[in-house]
């Protein structure tokens, strides 16, 4: 029980740092159409800045020259790339971010080498008791912290105007260029936001219990796509949900790794992309995604 | 390439007034073709073993690139899963080919059964793979089946890494020399000399690649210029209007999927025989990535188009590793200069945004561009959306056919 209720509270941990990275998947569909596979490498971005940052800044000036700079590379992105296709198929978009995507992750990767990098949380490595139930201090703190970005996120989306300038363009991008709103804008800042969302996660991802920051941050940021993919890729609310039944799932796959050994060791690791396939089985849309209708 | 739909449909409206061009056109082709030929099976008799072991992974790349355009570019069914199917394939011909016996800790397994029904059984098994997965993908939109088939792969790296009897786990096993017949693909037995140049390995391997890639392409290229092609074709541009002509829409995604994965399965084994083992990192994400840098930077759609990119990106590494002192930028995997892999990467990675942004019918674009430029003044330039166009722009341009290459 005791185990049980431990993987409950580390596998929600982890689905809120997914979570964060999921909406920023899903803000960027929204906003701008593409399905943004430079995410991963975004990721490993921020969380190399932090990590190099941290000596020179100290921690905390790091963490928000590093997320700064997470989200400046999504703006160029977004500048440079994606605004000039506007209108292109969506698969000539992904294909282009996957473009981004080499070679940011090359660079990354050769900079990094094989050494690990190591952030130096000012919560370090302990870990916090509730009752019978342990979870590490940085797993707690991103629960919380990722609670409120997310709260913030959803407050804006429905009553800022940003926020409602981009359900509506969202919702029917011509009418909306119609009604004054800049598409240009809503989707720069989206990426934007995207950007912070990730370079949050990141700062949190290479906390303990992972050792730190090394190239399989990538792989581990590549887990949110089945969160978003899960929760419907055009639904914000989906991404929570997906991120928080992908950490759980895997959490409890790694958990009870001795019991399933017969599948293979690290089986966690593929769980999520086995439960999103399985949920398209049913839903091709994901849980709360737009079914598509075609009109003839 | 010459022969695109849209090509062909210019031709054919202009004809009337240009009957000097095209007969011009049908002579040169096969003539190129035939020397291209000629130069290839002439190739062992002049270079150094090197090119040719290259000239075998570029065909594997070929075959692989092929498949993966009928699925992307033809039908536009974005898919990353690629490296699965590729995984599937090779590790069926070692497992069918190779011997059982003990390699180091691991216990291996195998049938021992002649290279050819492994090479076979490699290409079966990955359409049956793809066959499975079909239900999933046909249902699937665009981009929610690019992100699924993501989710193969990695499935894959988790059962050739546990999956230790038959895969060689996270080590891999060595692939089975390739024969046909009693003529070992080695170096020796028998031993061969053509003008006294010894036909060993590499030189055999390669008459095996241009023979698979050349059956590869002439499948591909009448596939495409049959009906059910062109109802592939039209899938991509339409789905409604696809079904509205009669075209089993979830049939014929099914059927691009499972041919896709088995031209995947073929390039799997070919992979294994240029290499000469498997391993569980040769077919990673990193893979299916690269493939699709082929096709997008061969153009979309184009079965020409996919050699050239598969050219291009399967070799360029290798080119780099090799003359690394020459090339500039690029040093030894030292300090300062890049290693050639990165080079190589960064190289793509740039390719894909340019090629993306400013030419997205890629090299089979630009060389048709080239082509017209002298026949058809302004007429070369080809509408701006990829040819990968699920494009949901219902604006007035009805009958006429997207200008990409579409075919060949």
């Amino acid at each position: 029980m005791t185990q049980f209720l431990s993987l409950l509270l580390n596998g929600i941990s982890l689905g809120a740092i997914y979570a964060l990275i999921a909406l920023g998947f899903v803000v960027i569909f929204k906003a701008s159409e593409v399905v943004s596979f430079t995410h991963g490498s975004l990721l490993l971005l921020g969380a190399y800045s932090i990590a190099r940052l941290s000596e020179p800044l100290g921690f905390y000036l790091a963490v928000v020259v590093g997320v700064a700079i997470t989200a400046f590379a999504a703006f160029l992105i977004e500048r440079l790339i994606i605004n000039r296709l506007r209108g292109a198929p969506v698969i000539s978009l992904a294909i282009v971010t996957i473009g981004v995507d080499i070679i940011l992750l090359t660079e990354l990767i050769r900079r990094i080498g094989s050494d690990i990098l190591n952030v130096p949380h000012p919560w370090g490595g302990g870990s916090v008791r509730i009752g019978d139930v342990g979870i590490s201090e940085n797993r707690l703190i991103a629960t919380l912290v990722a609670g409120v970005l997310i709260a913030l996120f959803f407050l804006a989306f429905k009553f800022s105007n940003w926020g409602v300038a981009m359900r509506a363009s969202a919702e029917d991008g011509e009418t909306a260029a119609l009604m004054g709103i800049r598409l240009g804008r809503v989707s720069v800042l989206a990426w934007v936001i995207a950007g912070v969302l990730a370079g949050v996660a990141a700062l949190f991802l290479v906390g303990s219990p992972t050792p730190g920051v090394s190239p399989t941050a990538y792989s581990v940021a590549l887990r949110a796509f089945p969160a978003a993919i899960l929760g419907g890729l055009d639904s914000t609310g989906g991404a929570l949900v997906g991120g928080l039944l992908i950490g759980l799932a895997e959490s409890f796959a790694a958990g009870y790794q001795d019991q399933l050994l017969f599948l293979g060791r690290g089986f966690g690791d593929v769980v999520p992309y086995i439960v999103m396939i399985a949920v398209l089985l049913f839903r091709p849309s994901g849980l709360f995604g737009t079914r598509e209708l075609t009109r003839v | 390439m010459s022969e695109s739909t849209a090509t062909a449909a210019r031709g054919a409206t202009r004809s009337t007034g240009r009957t000097a061009a095209g007969p011009r056109r049908s002579l040169l082709r096969p003539l190129l073709l035939a020397v291209v030929l000629l130069v290839a099976l002439a190739l062992p008799l002049y270079v150094e073993e090197f090119w040719l072991r290259t000239g075998f992974a570029v065909c594997g790349a070929v075959v692989g690139a092929i498949g993966l355009n009928l699925l992307v570019g033809t039908t536009g069914q974005l898919s990353l899963a690629h490296a699965f199917f590729l995984a599937v394939g090779a590790v069926t011909y070692v497992f069918v080919s190779g011997e059982s016996g003990g390699l180091g800790l691991a216990d291996l397994s195998g049938l021992a059964w002649p290279p050819v029904v492994g090479m076979i059984a490699g290409v079966l098994l990955a359409g049956l793979a793809g066959l499975l997965f079909s239900p999933i993908a046909a249902r699937l939109r665009g981009i929610y089946l690019g992100v699924a088939s993501l989710g193969l792969v990695f499935i894959g790296q988790h059962v050739l890494n546990s999956w230790t009897q038959v895969t060689g786990g996270f080590n891999g096993r060595s692939a089975p020399e390739f024969s046909l017949f009693g003529f070992t693909f080695g170096n020796t037995d028998p031993d061969l000399y053509v003008l006294e140049v010894p036909f060993r390995e590499a030189e055999r391997l390669w008459y095996l690649g241009l023979v698979l890639a050349l059956g590869a392409y002439l499948f591909a290229r009448n596939l495409l210029r049959s009906r059910p092609g062109r109802a592939l074709q039209t899938l991509r541009d339409s789905e409604v209007a696809a079904s509205v002509m009669g075209v089993n829409v979830q049939r014929y995604k099914a059927r691009v999927f499972l041919v896709s994965s088995m031209y995947a399965g073929l390039a799997g084994v070919m992979y294994a025989l240029s290499i000469g083992s498997i391993a569980p990192e040769s077919f990673g994400l990193e893979v299916s990535i690269l493939y699709l840098a082929m096709i997008v930077l061969g153009g979309l759609g184009s079965v020409g188009g996919a050699v050239l990119g598969a050219l291009f990106v399967s070799a360029l590494p290798l080119v780099f590793q090799r003359y690394a002192d020459v090339v500039p930028l690029v040093g030894g995997s030292g300090e300062g200069g890049l290693a050639p892999g990165e080079a190589a990467r960064f190289l793509f990675g740039l390719a894909i945004i340019l090629v993306i942004l400013f030419q997205p019918a890629g090299l089979a674009g630009l060389a048709d561009r080239f082509r017209r430029r002298g026949r058809d003044p302004g007429g070369g330039r080809p509408t701006s959306a990829s040819a990968a166009a699920t494009s949901s722009s219902t604006t007035a341009v009805p009958s006429d056919p997207p200008a990409q290459g579409s075919t060949s």
